[in-house]
Formats: C-alpha cells, structure tokens, sequence
C-alpha cells in the first residue's frame, strides 16, 4: 500500500454519543484497537465515507487520553448527515493530524487561562482543557466561558458539569442565548458575558466558536484591555489536501490546514479578512 | 559544458523511434485545428514542434488532470482499502519551451515540499526533460519578465534548438547524459566551431526577438517588498479588482491552460463495483471551490477572480522567497474568452516599464 | 488605427447625455488589436470605448446582470447578439425596459487563432480593407484574405439584420430580411456528419469531445445556459464533476448540454468561439435545429419572442417518438 498523505487508514466508529439535538461525539479506534495515530489539542483529522465525502475535523478529544480520538461533530449537511445516521462498529476513513496545535507546551504554560467557546466551537478546545487538567500544575487558573442557543445546545454538558466543575482552580461560566424553563444559570449572548465577567488581563485566552461570535467576542476582549497577541483562535475554511497543497483552505498567503488552524490573532491582521 | 549533439532534422523520426524504443516519448502532437497538445509519440504521430504553446502545459504528464488515488470496497459496515494508483513508468518529455521547463520547478516547490507529494514525485522522478529553444516567439510571450531565457531553457534535462536543417542536442544533467548515452547510434557529435556557431546564431536571433516583443518591459516592481508581507493587504483591497473582474465568465479555462496553476480537489466515483477516490484539477474561478456546508468565504466572481491573481503574484511569492507562480507563457492572453489575462492585471497595477 | 466609428460613440454620448441611459455596453482595448474585452462605460470612460472587426463576442448574456442593476444600459449587440437578446427575453431574464438595444452594424468578425493557423505570428496589429487584412506582426507585414480569418459564427452568419432594437447605429446599412451570408448553407457541417456511418460518426465526436479539459468555457458564454446554479455543478445533482470519472463523461456533458439547450439556441457561435480546444461544438447545436427545422417546420430561436417553441408547444402534427428510431438507422 503506497504511504502518500492523501492515503487514509481505516478507522472504528466504537462509540457514538448524543450531545445535543444536532451534534454527536463518535469515537474513533484503529481497527485492531488503540488510537490511529497521535496528535497535539487543536489539531484536526480527515474524516470520510468512501462515495460520501471527506472533511476535515477537530480533533475532540485530549492527546492525553490514550486509548481512543473522539470528535463532536454538528450536523451540516453532506457527510456530516451520513456520520450521524451510522451506528457503532461502522468503518471510516482517517488522515492526519493536520495544521498547527495551541502552544500547550510553550506560550499556555505557566499562564492563566481563559477558554471561551460558542456553541460546537467547544469541540476543538475541549481537547485544550483536558489536556491541561490532565498536567494540570503546569497551568495556573483556568476559566471557561461557554455559551450556545439553549440549554440542549451545550455540548457534552456531563463532563462540564462532573469533571470540569469539580477540577481543582477551574471556574467554568455558562450562558445560553435566551431564558428557557428550567435553566437557572446565566441568559446573554457569549461576548456581553465575557465583559460581565471582567476577567482580568493577565490571562491568555482561547476562543472558538461562529465567525460573528468570534468577531464581538475579540472585540470585548479588547475593550477589556486584551492584546491580540494575548488572544488564540482556531479557524475552519474548505479543506481537500489537509497539506497545504490543493489551494483552497488559504487566508492571504496562509493556508488554514497547514499554517492554522490555531492562529495567535494579531497574526490574523494581516492577511485579508476573506474567511 | 557538457558535449553537444547533433541529428538532420529530416531523420527526427528515427530520433523518436530510439527514444521510443527505451522509454515513452511525449512530444507536442497535432491536436484540432491549428493546436497541438503533448502526446505519446506513435510512428503515425503529426509532430509539430514549431508550435509553440500546446492547448494544456506540459504540467500534465507530472500533474494530469484526473488520476486514481486509492479505490475502496465498502461492504456492510467495513471499508477495504486498495491500491489503485495509476502506474507510473520512465518516460521522455520531448520539446519543452523554457516557459514550461521553468513552471516545473514552481510546480515543485509545492508538490515536492513536506509532505512530499508521492504521486507528483514518482513521475518527477520518471521523467527526463528535453527542452527545445524558442525561435519565433509570439506577442503573448513575457517570459523574460521572470528571468527566464527562451534562448537557452533551464531546468531541463537535455537542452536542444532546432534550426533549418538541425537538430542540436546538449545533456545538462545526468539523466540526459543517460538519455544521451542511449541515442549515441542516431546523434553524432556536432562540430567545435560551425555547429556552435549556428547555436550561437539562434539564440543571439532569438534574443533579438525576444528584446523588442510588445511586453518585454513588463515589470513586476509593484507586486514586491511589503505588499508580499505586512501590507498584502494594499494589494487585497486596492480598488483596481473592482474593475478587472467584470467580464470574468467564471470558467476555468485560464486556470487549466495554465503551467503552474496547481489547485485541487479530491473526489470518490462509484464505479458500481467501487469506489475510486480521484484527484482532478480544480479552478479558483469555480463557485463551488471554497463553499462549505454551512457557507463560503468567496461567494462572487470579484474574489475569486482576485485569489486567482493574488495567488500567482502575491501569495505564491510570499511563501516561495518572491518567485511569482507565472512563468509568462501567454496562454491565458491567448485562450480567455474575453480576454481577461494576468497582464492587464499586472498593467492595471502599474507594471509599465519604469 | 481608429476603433470606433465616430458615429457610433456619439450616438453613446448622446443616450448618456440625454438621460436615456446611464451607461454603455460595448467593448475594451487590450494588448494588441484582437483581445479585446467586454466592459461597461459610463460618461466619463467613453472615450475607451471600442468596437471594431475583433470585437466578437456575444454581449447579450452580460444584460442578464446589467439590466436588474439601477439605470438603463446602453447595449451594442451585433446582429447575431439580437436573436440571443430575443431569446433571453422570452425566457424572462431580461429586464426589457432597462436596455436601450443599439443596433450596431457587422462585417464579420476575426479571430486571430485562425490567422496564426495561417502562420501569421506575432500579431501586434491589423489594417482591413474591405476583403483584405493587413496584419503588423514582430515578423513583419502579412497579408490575408478577411474571410480565410473569420470566427466559425461568421461564416454561417444568419444575416446581416437585427431582430430587435430601439435604434440603429447605421440603418443605411440595415437589411429588409436577414439574408445568410456567404452563400453557403450553415447546416453543410451537419448534413456531412448526418451522411457518415453510425461508426464513423462516433470516431468524429470521440476525436473531438475528447480534448475536453472541462473548463465550462462554452456553458459559461452560453446564453441559452442562463441556469443560476448549473447542474453539473451542483454536488446534490450527483452528476456534478470537475474531471471525466470516464473515458466517455466529457462527451456526456455536451451531449446533454445540446439537449438542455436545444430549441432555445440560436446559434450564435459562441461556444466553438471560446473553446480552447477548438472543438466544434456549434455542430452539435446546429443538429438539433436541422431536425427541428425538419420535424416540426422552420423555427429560428430568437427571431421572435411571440412565436411558440416547438420544443414547448404540443400540436397535434408533432412528430410521434418512433421518428427518433427511423431516422437514427441509416
């Protein structure tokens, strides 16, 4: 079998959970058990159905889970419908890992951090926040803030609320977009909250969510007293290769797959807003 | 200097069939009405290598237009994967101008890159390149404005110019040493001094030529510096797109011409016993190129026109230490059906001479 | 060499003065004298305005876009341009009322890939006079004969007259009938095809469809294709394709696209105009109108937007579908 990148392997669908109405975490094992190969929190995987379609994913779960990959994954249309009719023991297709991680082990060091997700944007940062509660001295304060439409659109709420909430110096903020029954936490949209929150500025943070999300979000952080360069994002554009090669996933002269799709955000000032 | 060659131009076709009888030849061949296209050379082959441009660059035999990757058997829940990767075998590329030989090393620096490309590489590595000098350039020809001498073409392999009566032939490599080694029977040893002269004579007519075509003072000048860097963005949002693209059609007819565009896409047919995942060029002009399920970054004709031009003058030279991804073969100028081409885009952004 | 009739671009200036219109339709310098490109002018760019014997392409299908804009659009169609304009209107995707339809009168229009097919290298310019063209080349001065240069679409021109128009740029020059030109009949091309053997009918398309490199080129110009999302390029289509997953998807795609436009082409051309692979597509197109032509009577799409469709409208003469294998076996 010829080795090229373009080359999947196979993958085992072994579990597939139920987030929320429109999103699902499917676990991914090699077929003869273990992981298909390894990887670093914000990286990505092709994904595909042969005759279905390929498309890049964020890679959920933290590297340091040894024995499986997962990823949430919505439902969009196209491959994604597919993935979330299938049952378990179902083969995929699997390449990577693709792009660039968050600096988990250099700049995120030793900071404070502040994880703010929108919606499925959580999937990518999840793999972030279980990889530093996992070595969780070598970070300081952590605190999540995580929004989505309602209160059934918070992905894998069980593991906030049993893990992440009882992790030790972790403050996790929850906010769902309008009052709902039965919902007695916090009611806004992400990016008032984030200012309601007046984290101080000696924190880096880490933001993913819907592109509009993104742009208040960063905006809020700014007025707060934020720098670009204290302020990491992991972006999404149509991908074919995952290597930087096909030409289509590029921002300027970036290309996401390869050169994102973590960027620090002062890097993305320079190139074109064409995302 | 390595030794040069020579063979009568009448006795071409016993040259085709030495090389033929070793390795695959491809060459520029007949193709529709006053076109030629590189095709395998067979004895009833219409050889024309005083056409200039073929319709598609020679890009084709190290990067066709469609080709297996891997197939697949799905049965039930399960996936089987199987190599389906179409053979690649050593073969000649004969009569390569230096516009072309040159877009091979562009083509390189993305395909031969880390990761390398093993389906690009193995046909890389296959092939021998037999680059024909230019005598009669056309007025779409600017391939002076990137440094390249269609006198005397490099990144070849064999080096060969064609006068009246001869054909001469120059190795610059090892493997056109090796390819120069299995013709010794056909070529015989050009002369020290006439044949050098007659050599000489061409490339210094076609230099002539070369210096006074209309858009040989084409200049690049203002897609430099800063604006490959911090202030790419001058370039991105400069006000000229909004006139350049109007009359774009939106087809890909630009980028499939083209020797150095290198955009793709993957894709799976069921071939009903199957599937075969193939890659196929793509175009940037294409509406679906960057659409999403859930949106697209691109969404009118200005933008991707734009990524076209951006990609090719800006982007590629950015990440490729400022070599721009043109190689100033002119068929775009010639092939656009309204003729929309990357020198009225360089023009409309000042590229005059100084 | 002068590129416009003086004319012509005061009859411009005068519909953009006297507020008939906003802007103008018409045709741009390039590089040399043949790359000329469709663009819009408003008052202050007139004076870049060209339009001449290089200046070929069709303009109707820009109107689509040009005439939902605000503002009225001066549009200079040639003859043949008018049956498209017609057809576009009875297919309802053009704004009547914003166009102001400048007939501009047509000699024949030149393409200079024939003239290089003629050896004539280096084109930098061109002097016609009358029948003869003049070109200044980087290799001198060469001379041919005008019709040995003209575009396919011109050598089977339908003749000389507008369909429709609101004014007429030389109507001194504006024939009582559309007369073809050129003497000979536009359908020649088929009826040889139609005279081949089933077998060697299909080694002259398979020679042909497969130098498709599939860059759409002919959909794209096409004013018949006029889809807002084609369906080859629609993913949910399942047909949509970049590449030929076959040996024989190419051809399939411009079979079917002569069935898609069939009774609604007018042969203007344009498709054999802009192939970079010079296939002539413009045979298969002419097939379907020769059997229309034949099956249900003459009909010229775009000749006028009253008359019924053959294609679109059932009488009770309408050929029964036993006549497809008739005439297929010969």
């Amino acid at each position: 079998m010829n080795n090229d990148v373009l080359i999947p392997q196979i993958g085992i669908v072994t579990d597939i959970r139920t987030d929320t109405p429109d999103v699902k975490t499917f676990r991914v094992n090699a077929p003869k058990g273990g992981k298909c190969f390894e990887h670093m929190p914000g990286q990505c995987a092709m994904l595909s159905m042969p005759g279905v379609g390929e498309a890049m994913f964020s890679i959920t779960s933290s590297p340091t889970n040894r024995e499986f990959m997962e990823f949430s994954i919505k439902r969009c249309g196209g491959f994604t419908e597919w993935l979330h009719q299938i049952e378990v023991g179902q083969a995929v297709t699997i390449r990577g890992p693709y792009g660039h991680a968050f600096p988990v082990d250099t700049a995120l060091k030793g900071r404070d951090l502040l994880f703010i997700a929108g919606g499925i944007g959580l999937a990518p940062l999840r793999s972030v926040i279980d990889y530093c509660l996992a070595r969780r001295s070598d970070y300081g304060k952590i605190d999540i803030v995580y929004g989505s439409r309602s209160a059934d659109d918070l992905v894998d709420i069980d593991e906030i609320r049993n893990v992440w909430m009882n992790a030790e110096n972790v403050d996790v903020h929850l906010t769902i977009d309008r009052p709902q029954e039965g919902w007695e936490g916090h009611v806004g949209f992400v990016p008032a909250y984030v200012k309601e929150l007046n984290f101080d500025t000696d924190k880096t943070a880490l933001l993913c969510g819907p592109p509009i999300m993104i742009k208040f979000t960063l905006a809020s952080l700014q007025e707060m007293g934020y720098d670009k360069t204290q302020v990491y994002t992991t972006m999404e554009l149509r991908m074919k290769c995952g290597v930087g090669k096909c030409g289509r996933c590029n921002i300027g002269s970036k290309y996401v797959c390869k050169d994102g799709p973590v960027f620090r955000c002062d890097q993305l000032d320079e190139l074109p807003n064409e995302y | 200097m390595s030794k040069m060659y020579k063979i009568s131009k009448e006795r071409l076709d016993e040259l085709y069939a030495a090389v033929s009888a070793v390795k695959s030849l491809y060459l520029p061949v007949r193709s529709g009405e006053n076109q030629s296209e590189f095709k395998k050379w067979s004895d009833q082959s219409d050889v024309c290598l005083d056409s200039l441009n073929t319709v598609k660059s020679a890009k084709e035999l190290f990067f066709p237009q469609s080709e297996n990757l891997i197939s697949f058997k799905v049965s039930g829940k399960d996936i089987e994967l199987v190599e389906d990767r179409d053979p690649s075998e050593p073969f000649v590329l004969f009569g390569v101008r230096a516009c072309d030989a040159k877009s091979f090393s562009i083509l390189d620096s993305v395909f031969l890159s880390d990761p390398v490309d093993t389906f690009y590489k193995s046909r890389r590595e296959n092939g021998t390149v037999v680059t024909l000098a230019c005598r009669a350039p056309e007025e779409t020809c600017f391939c002076g404005t990137f440094g390249i001498d269609a006198s005397d073409p490099a990144g070849g392999d064999v080096k060969t110019w064609l006068t009246d009566t001869e054909l001469y032939w120059e190795a610059v490599s090892e493997k056109g040493e090796e390819l120069t080694k299995l013709l010794t029977g056909i070529l015989s040893e050009a002369d020290a001094d006439a044949d050098t002269k007659a050599v000489d004579d061409l490339k210094k007519n076609t230099k002539e030529i070369l210096a006074r075509l209309p858009l040989a003072d084409l200049k690049l000048d203002y897609f430099s510096g800063d604006r490959l860097n911090e202030k790419l963005n001058d370039v991105f949002y400069a006000p000229q797109w909004q006139e350049l693209y109007k009359s774009c059609l939106g087809c890909g007819t630009c980028t499939f011409v083209c020797p150095t565009c290198q955009c793709y896409d993957i894709r799976d047919f069921d071939t009903g016993h199957g599937i075969k995942r193939f890659r196929c060029w793509d175009s940037c002009m294409y509406s679906d190129f960057t659409k999403m399920a859930h949106g697209n970054p691109r969404t009118s004709q200005l933008e991707r026109f734009r990524q076209r031009f951006m990609h090719k003058l800006v982007y590629y030279p950015a990440n490729n230490g400022g070599e721009y991804s043109c190689v100033g073969c002119g068929r775009c100028l010639a092939k656009c059906p309204v003729s929309m081409n990357i020198v009225k885009v360089i023009k409309a952004f000042g590229g005059e001479k100084a | 060499m002068q590129r416009i009739n003086d004319d012509v671009l005061n009859k411009c200036r005068d519909l953009i003065e006297n507020g008939t219109c906003d802007r103008v339709l018409a045709w741009e310098e390039g590089e040399f004298c043949y790359d000329v490109t469709p663009a819009v002018f408003t008052g202050d760019t007139l004076g870049k305005m060209i339009y001449d014997d290089f200046c070929a392409a069709n303009q109707s299908k820009y109107l689509i876009d040009e005439s939902h804009k605000e503002g009225r659009i001066a549009a200079l169609l040639k003859p043949c341009d008018t049956y498209s304009f017609n057809q576009l209107l009875k297919e309802n995707r053009i704004k009547r009322e914003n166009v102001y339809v400048l007939g501009v009168p047509c000699d024949g229009k030149i393409d200079a890939e024939k003239a290089r097919g003629l050896g004539i290298k280096g084109i930098l310019g061109a002097e016609i006079d009358g029948d003869t063209v003049a070109f200044e080349t980087i290799y001198g001065k060469k001379t041919c004969s005008k019709k040995d240069v003209l575009h396919e679409k011109c050598l089977s021109c339908k003749g000389k007259k507008h369909m429709i128009f609101d004014e007429l740029t030389d109507p001194e020059k504006e024939p009582e009938t559309a007369v073809p030109e050129n003497g000979t009949s536009r359908f020649d091309g088929v009826s040889k095809l139609e005279n081949m053997t089933a077998e060697e009918r299909f080694r002259f398309w398979r020679g042909e469809l497969s130098r498709c490199i599939r860059c759409n080129a002919c959909r794209n110009v096409c004013p018949a294709c006029s889809c807002r999302q084609c369906v080859f390029d629609n993913p949910a289509s399942g047909v949509s394709s970049k590449a030929n997953t076959n040996d024989f998807e190419e051809n399939l795609y411009h079979i079917i696209r002569a069935f898609h436009v069939a009774g609604r082409c007018t042969d203007c051309g344009e498709c054999t105009r802009v192939c970079p692979e010079n296939i002539p597509l413009h045979l298969l197109n002419r097939k379907f109108i020769k059997d229309i032509n034949e099956l249900y009577g003459e009909y010229q799409a775009g000749y006028d937007t009253a008359l019924d469709a053959p294609l679109t409208s059932y009488t009770k003469q309408d050929a029964e579908p036993g006549i497809v294998h008739e005439r297929g076996v010969r």
